[in-house]
C-alpha cells in the first residue's frame, strides 16, 4: 500500500539525558560479581551496557560493556574480558536472558577456576544504575526527506533515544525510524534495509548518527522511493 | 565577543547541538528556584565552577542564586579538619570546634532562611554549609549534598558526624563511584568538569606562551616535559623526577619542570618542596617553580608550551590537570588512580603508568613517534570536549534536578 504520510502521524524528535546513580554495591572478585549480578537491579545491568553510551567514556574502547572492561583491566583475567566483551546485548530478548548469559559465562569461566583472582579495594566493580529524562526538542518532520537536514543537527541523546533505547521500548523491536518508515507502507522498504544494516551495538554514537545522516543522504540523492 | 551571551561563547567551543539540547533540556525548567550554597566565593575549584554554572543556568531561564555562608578563624578550621578526615586522614576535632561549626551554620540559616525556604532545588557543596538543613526542616524544596571530595576511606568518627546532617538531605552528588559512602537516599554521580574560557584554559597568544621561555630559562628548541600540582606526596613529584632521570639517559637535551602552588596550610607541603629542591641538585634542566595560586595564565603558557604533560600521582581525585593538558592537546602520562583512569586510554589519549620507570618508558616512546603525540592530543581534545567541559556538567545538574522532582521512576519521560 503507498501513502503520503505515516500512519503514526508526523516524526517527532525526542531527546533524552541519563544520570548515574551509585547502587552501593560492589564486588571485588569474580564470585563476588557473579553473586551481585544475580539480584541486582535490571537497571543496573541495562547501564553497564548501555549507559556507556551517554556518558563519560572514550569513544572507541577496547571492550563495550562495563563487565569486560573491569575484568580486562581490574582481574586481568583476559580470555573473560573477551568473552564478557562479545556479548551482544541486542540479540537478547529481556534484560533477564542478557543476566543469565552474564551469569552462566562467569559460571563457565569460575568452574575452570582453582581461586578467583581478587582486585584491590581501590579497584571494585561499582554496580551503577540510571535515571534517563526524555524530553521533547519541538522538531517534528512529516516526510522522510526532512530528516535529511534534521539528522545532522539533532544530539547524540537523540539517537540513543530512537536508535538504541526504542529497540527495548518498541514491542517489534525496531528503531523509531523503521517503524515510522512502515507507516508508509512499503514505500522505504529498501531504506529501512539500509537503517538495519546501521544497527551495530559497538558503534559509538557520533558514528552512528554520522552513518545514518549517510544513509539518508545517499538514499535521496539517488531518488530512491523519493515519491513512494 | 564581549557583546555575546554566556551560550553564545560556548557554542563556538562545544557546537550547536549540546547548546540547543541543554535550552531544551532547561525548557520545562524556566522559573523554577535553584540556589546553590558553599562557603566561598574566590579560589578552589567550587567557586571556579559557580561561577561559570550560575549564569549559565540564569541564562537558560532558572532563577539561580549562589550564597555564601562566612564564620570565624575556628569554623574554617573545623571545616578543613573535616576535609582532611573525609579523605581519610585521622584528624580529632575538639568538641568546641563542632560547636563553632554548628553555631556558624545556624546563623548563617537564619540569614538566608527566606531564600533557602522558598527555593525549590538548594545544592549545598562540601561540608562546610551541610548543617544547613537541619536549621531549616521546614523547607519547601529538595536539599541536595554535594561532595566534591573523595569520600571513599573517610575517618569514621568524623564521618559519622557529618553523616548525622548529610542522611537528611534528598540526595546527595559524588564525584565517581568509588568516592561515594552508603547513604539513604539516591546517591548520584557527576564527574567535575573544566571551564574552557577561564583563564586556566582558554586560548593564548603565540607572544605569552613564548614569554615563559625567556621567564623560566626554558630553551623552546629542547623537548620539554611538565608535571602541575601541589608539592604533595601523593602528586609523587619524587617519582617525576626519577621518570625525568631514566629518561634522560637517552633523551639528553630533555627538560622537566614542575610546577606547583604554595601550600600555606599544609606544613608537609614545605618538606615535599624541599626533597624536590635536593633531588633536582643544580640541574639546569630541571626547573622547580613555585607559582601563586592565581597564576592561571602562566599555567595555561607552561602546558602549551610542553611537549607532554605527566600526573604521575600515586593517589588522585579527579585529576582536573589531566583534563586542563588534554583540552591543549597534549599526550598525558598519568598514574593509574583515581579519576585520572578514566580519562587516559592507553594509546589514545595518553598512558597510565604505575611506576617511575613506567613514565621513562613511555617519555621515551612519545618523543619517538612525534606522529602519534600529535593524534593523541586531537583525540584527547574531541574527548574532553564531549564528556569534561562544564557543559555536560550542566546537563547533569538539569537531569538531576528532573530526577529530584519525578521521583525514582527509572525513566521520566517529559510531555
Amino acid at each position: 500500500m503507498v501513502r503520503n504520510e505515516s500512519a503514526t502521524g508526523p516524526f517527532c524528535i525526542k531527546d533524552c539525558a541519563l544520570i548515574a546513580i551509585a547502587t552501593g554495591e560492589r564486588a571485588q572478585n569474580l564470585r563476588e560479581l557473579r553473586e551481585h549480578l544475580r539480584q541486582i537491579d535490571p537497571g543496573s545491568i541495562y547501564y553497564h551496557f548501555w549507559g556507556g553510551l551517554l556518558r563519560p567514556r572514550f569513544d572507541d574502547p577496547e571492550y563495550h560493556n562495563d563487565f569486560a572492561i573491569w575484568m580486562a583491566h581490574s582481574l586481568h583475567n583476559e580470555s573473560l574480558a573477551e568473552r564478557l566483551g562479545v556479548i551482544d546485548p541486542v540479540a537478547f530478548e529481556s534484560i533477564e536472558d542478557l543476566r543469565n548469559e552474564l551469569i552462566e559465562t562467569i559460571d563457565e569461566s569460575l568452574d575452570e577456576t582453582e581461586f578467583p583472582q581478587w582486585t584491590k579495594r581501590d579497584d571494585q566493580f561499582e554496580f551503577i544504575r540510571s535515571q534517563i529524562i526524555v524530553f521533547d526538542t519541538t522538531i517534528s518532520v512529516n516526510r522522510p526527506e526532512g530528516l535529511l537536514d534534521i539528522i545532522k543537527t539533532i544530539s547524540v541523546g537523540s539517537i540513543f533515544y530512537h536508535f538504541i533505547d526504542a529497540r527495548h521500548r518498541n514491542e517489534n523491536s525496531l528503531d523509531d525510524f523503521q517503524n515510522w518508515l512502515l507507516g508508509f507502507g512499503d514505500n522505504y522498504a529498501l531504506l529501512c534495509q539500509k537503517i538495519k544494516e546501521k544497527s551495530s551495538y559497538f558503534s559509538p554514537l557520533r558514528e552512528l548518527k554520522s552513518d545514518l545522516a549517510e544513509v539518508f543522504a545517499g538514499h535521496f540523492r539517488n531518488g530512491q522511493e523519493r515519491d513512494g | 565577543m564581549d557583546n555575546q551571551s554566556v551560550l553564545e561563547k560556548y557554542e563556538q567551543l562545544v557546537g550547536r547541538d549540546v547548546i540547543e539540547q541543554l535550552r531544551q533540556l532547561a525548557n520545562p525548567l524556566k522559573g523554577l528556584h535553584v540556589v546553590h550554597v558553599n562557603a566561598t566565593r574566590i579560589g578552589g575549584g567550587v567557586a571556579e565552577i559557580l561561577h561559570k554554572m550560575v549564569p549559565f543556568m540564569e541564562e537558560l531561564g532558572i532563577h539561580t542564586k549562589w550564597e555564601v555562608i562566612k564564620g570565624e578563624s575556628v569554623f574554617y578550621q573545623c571545616t578543613k579538619s573535616f576535609h582532611n578526615a573525609i579523605q581519610g586522614n585521622r584528624v580529632n576535632i575538639p568538641e568546641s570546634y563542632l560547636k563553632v561549626y554548628e553555631d556558624t551554620n545556624e546563623k548563617a540559616a537564619e540569614v538566608l532562611e527566606d531564600v533557602l525556604h522558598d527555593a525549590d532545588i538548594v545544592i549545598i557543596h562540601d561540608p562546610q554549609p551541610a548543617a544547613l538543613i537541619k536549621h531549616l526542616q521546614e523547607h519547601k524544596g529538595k536539599w541536595v549534598w554535594r561532595c566534591h571530595i573523595d569520600a571513599s576511606k573517610p575517618y569514621r568518627p568524623v564521618w559519622r558526624y557529618l553523616r548525622n546532617f548529610v542522611c537528611r538531605y534528598d540526595a546527595s552528588i559524588f564525584s565517581l563511584a568509588p568516592f561515594a559512602q552508603s547513604l539513604p537516599h539516591p546517591v548520584y554521580l557527576i564527574a567535575p568538569s573544566i571551564d574552557p574560557l577561564h583563564e586556566k584554559n582558554v586560548e593564548l597568544g603565540a607572544d605569552e606562551i613564548e614569554g615563559i621561555y625567556g621567564r623560566f630559562g626554558i630553551n623552546p628548541e629542547r623537548p620539554m616535559i611538565l608535571q602541575v600540582s601541589r608539592y604533595d606526596r601523593f602528586k609523587d613529584p619524587l617519582g617525576v623526577i626519577e621518570a625525568y632521570t631514566l629518561a634522560k639517559q637517552f633523551i639528553p637535551t630533555l627538560q622537566l619542570v614542575l610546577a606547583g602552588g604554595g601550600a600555606s596550610d599544609d606544613p608537609e607541603g614545605e618538606i615535599v618542596l624541599n626533597e624536590v629542591r635536593t633531588a633536582a641538585k643544580d640541574d639546569p634542566d630541571l626547573k622547580v617553580l613555585l607559582l601563586p595560586a592565581d597564576a592561571h595564565r602562566t599555567i595555561n603558557a607552561l602546558q602549551r608550551a610542553s611537549d607532554i604533560v605527566l600526573q604521575k600521582s600515586i593517589k588522585e581525585g579527579f585529576g582536573l590537570t589531566v583534563t586542563e593538558a588534554m583540552w591543549k592537546m597534549k599526550p598525558v602520562i598519568g598514574g593509574n588512580t583515581g579519576g585520572i583512569r578514566i580519562q587516559l586510554v592507553n594509546h589514545h589519549t595518553g598512558f597510565l603508568v604505575n611506576t617511575p620507570e613506567g613514565a621513562a618508558l613511555r617519555i621515551r616512546y612519545l618523543f619517538k613517534k612525534p606522529d602519534l603525540m600529535e593524534e593523541m592530543g586531537t583525540k584527547s581534545k574531541e574527548f574532553v570536549r564531549e564528556n569534561f567541559l562544564i557543559t555536560r556538567h550542566l546537563r547533569e545538574y538539569l537531569t538531576l534536578i528532573f530526577a529530584l522532582l519525578h521521583g525514582k521512576d527509572e525513566r521520566i519521560e517529559l510531555s
